[in-house]
């Protein structure tokens, strides 16, 4: 490239820039294609992965593809009267075909989300069916097998579950779910604790930082103000909790926290209790530990924040007589708050999505939105709603993301942590 | 130190002893539970309480014994070696590129490749569940080797990224000028220059998959669970000595990697100071 340049003619100055944007513009395709196989590599395993689940919080093919000839009897249905005769023997033949096919379970499945019992009537329908084809409307047959089919809320369960798309889940997840009419309204109670579970899951990761932050503040402080010789040797206590597995510090707090574990052996043996104090499986046991997890994400913003104020300002505010309390208020405090809050985002986002630790040393009452997330994927196989509450989670852990992005922009807080 | 000899009036001097007073009660909380579990891996009891009825390395025998145990740790080495592997080349490639890409979207391309850290592992793992089901990548190595690698990879390009930071782009033009291939010019110039930043975002990467059980737990079959993974079931079941051993193990991992970071990180302080 050097060769090239000297060889042009240095008097006509346009060639020799378009030749140096022409390098430039190689370098840069250079530069993405060393960048490429990373990005396609983490479409394929993080990215697309994502897409797919938000897909699945909206994705409703279900019932339409089960039941397809009553789902389009049923699109110019108005809503108000009974549907009429051609829809019945469309559903009619559908069950049938479902029947014989074995597909039935999947739309009763569906169905069965929406609408509490509909599993019964569309299975005993398919059964009674097969039984005994009789003679009479489709609408009779029906409504003699199961009177649900003479209710237009069974109706419109099958109108409003046919698809494509749904708001059924991500409704469902914020406890609302639409009515016979269409319209938003509160679902039924006993299907209602998601809003709850957002407020336990926010009001434990509120904790747990608020822990962080005041155990945090001074150790940080500590580890900013002594020489380096001392600090490095102290801040093995912080890294090395932190290099610890997840599963060994809850595994230890297990240890310790039982009811014939050491802390309660310790208290007993002080005097101080007669019966071992409940202190694990609880929400005493979830906060502890996770605030032991997540400390160091706290300590290390802050020491870093902390490392870069000089001590000049406290001198500086001493000497023109600030008494000791207002100094540190007023100059030392003021300072610190890129890395509080750093400190403090960083340790909310991590506490919302935590799913080990509570599952482990939490009660029934103190699962977190994670615990929900994996149970509706692996045990009850409810995937839109398994979806559609990570779609919530995830729409919250982005927007603290995004405010935590703008917070440290330009500070080098990323370096030595670890998840 | 400055701050200290400062310390004149009597409430400087209680602010700073309550400092020091509360930091040692924190730095006790912090350690003491893991210090704790340790002797109980050594018990001759099977109860984990203290004080130990007796010394022994029953329960090491005991993890060594089991095939189950021994399957998890050769899982996880397989799985924490295979994708440190693979989130070294893909992570240093990216900081190579990102070092002298100039975009307006570079911030939202960084982003992107960190987001894997911060986005809960929950919510990656259940896109996983779905996504790899289908194409038959559920319960097997490779499977669980790719997403280890996306979690890991942000760590790589930060430590590699942070390298380059400091790093002279004369010496690839002098090496260039005097006649070196690119291929030469990184191996002979930036391979030596960047090794600390990579051998940091090494352990980094390891680290993360030697430790994380979330993705393992959707993803992993009977036959690919690993030392975190049978720790999880174990504690839920009923914890036993012999996790307490393995807890032991796992920790002494820990250990060699921080050390070996450190070791890292003075030297390269050391490096600079002489500069």
């Amino acid at each position: 490239m050097t060769a090239a340049l000297i060889g042009t003619d240095v008097k006509t100055s346009v060639p020799l820039k378009r030749r140096l944007k022409r390098a430039e513009r190689a370098r840069q395709i250079k530069a993405l294609a060393l960048v490429a196989p990373l990005l396609l590599f983490l479409l394929f395993t993080f990215a697309g992965p994502i897409a797919g689940m938000l897909w699945r919080a909206v994705d409703d093919r279900e019932v339409r593809e089960v039941l397809p000839q009553a789902v389009s009897a049923l699109a110019d249905w108005n809503g108000k009267d009974l549907p009429d005769e051609k829809a019945y023997a469309a559903l009619a033949g559908d069950i049938l075909a479902a029947r014989a096919s074995g597909t039935i379970a999947i739309a009763a499945k569906r169905l069965n989300y929406a609408l509490n019992g509909f599993r019964t009537i569309l299975t005993n329908t398919a059964r009674s069916l097969k039984a005994a084809p009789e003679p009479g409307t489709a609408k009779e047959t029906l409504a003699k097998i199961n009177p649900a089919w003479r209710e237009r809320a069974t109706w419109m369960t099958i109108k409003n579950a046919s698809g494509p798309m749904t708001g059924f889940y991500l409704l469902a997840a914020l406890d609302l779910t639409r009515n016979a009419d269409g319209a938003i309204v509160a679902a039924a109670p006993d299907q209602a604790i998601y809003r709850a579970v957002f407020a336990r899951t926010f009001l434990i990761s509120l904790s747990v930082t608020v822990f962080c932050l005041i155990l945090g503040f001074p150790v940080a402080y500590l580890l900013a103000t002594l020489p380096p010789a001392r600090s490095n040797l102290l801040m093995i206590f912080v890294l090395l909790p932190f290099w610890t597995s997840l599963l060994v510090r809850t595994c230890a707090w297990i240890v310790l926290l039982q009811s014939k574990g050491v802390v309660n052996d310790s208290l007993h043996w002080l005097g101080i209790i007669d019966q071992p104090l409940r202190l694990i499986y609880n929400r005493f046991g979830v906060c502890v530990a996770m605030t032991h997890v997540l400390l160091p994400f706290m300590i290390l913003p802050l020491y870093s924040t902390m490392k870069a104020i000089s001590p000049a300002y406290m001198r500086a505010a001493a000497s023109l007589g600030a008494p000791p309390l207002t100094a540190f208020l007023r100059i030392y405090l003021p300072q610190t708050l890129p890395g509080i809050g750093a400190g403090s985002l960083l340790v909310f986002i991590l506490a919302l999505g935590y799913y080990i630790t509570p599952a482990l040393v939490g009660g029934a009452a103190d699962q977190m939105i994670s615990y929900f997330i994996a149970l509706y994927t692996t045990e009850t196989a409810n995937w839109g709603l398994a979806s559609a509450l990570g779609a919530v989670l995830l729409l919250a852990t982005v927007l603290l993301a995004l405010v935590y992005g703008k917070l440290v922009q330009g500070q080098q807080v990323t370096g030595g942590m670890k998840n | 130190m400055s701050d200290n000899l400062t310390l004149r009036t009597p409430s400087q001097r209680i602010a700073w002893t309550a400092t020091i007073v509360i930091s040692t009660l924190v730095f006790i909380f912090l350690v003491a539970p893991i210090l704790a579990i340790m002797p109980l891996s050594f018990s001759s009891g099977s109860y984990l309480t203290y004080p130990l009825p007796g010394l022994s390395l029953r329960w090491y025998g005991d993890f060594i014994n089991s095939p189950r145990w021994m399957n998890s740790l050769k899982n996880s080495m397989i799985i924490g070696v295979a994708s440190t592997l693979l989130s070294m080349v893909l992570g240093t490639l990216a900081a190579l590129g990102l070092a002298q890409w100039k975009s307006r979207f570079k911030p939202l391309v960084l982003a992107f490749v960190l987001s894997p850290v911060v986005v809960p592992g929950v919510i990656t793992a259940v896109g996983l569940y779905f996504f790899f089901a289908p194409i038959g990548l559920t319960g097997t190595y490779l499977g669980l080797i790719l997403a280890h690698t996306a979690l890991a990879t942000p760590f790589v390009v930060i430590t590699v990224g942070a390298t380059l930071q400091s790093f002279e782009t004369n010496l690839v033009r002098a090496a260039a000028s005097l006649g070196a291939s690119p291929l030469q010019a990184f191996r002979r110039v930036i391979l030596p220059l960047i090794l600390p930043g990579l051998a940091s975002g090494a352990l980094f990467a390891f680290a993360t998959s030697f430790d994380e059980v979330v993705i393992v737990l959707f993803m992993a079959g009977p036959e690919q669970r690993t030392l975190p993974r049978e720790m999880f079931s174990g504690i839920r079941e009923n914890i036993s000595p012999t996790i307490t051993a393995a807890a032991v193990i796992l920790t002494t991992v820990s250990v060699i990697l921080l050390v070996t970071l450190e070791a890292l990180r003075r030297r390269n302080e050391r490096l600079k100071g002489s500069a």
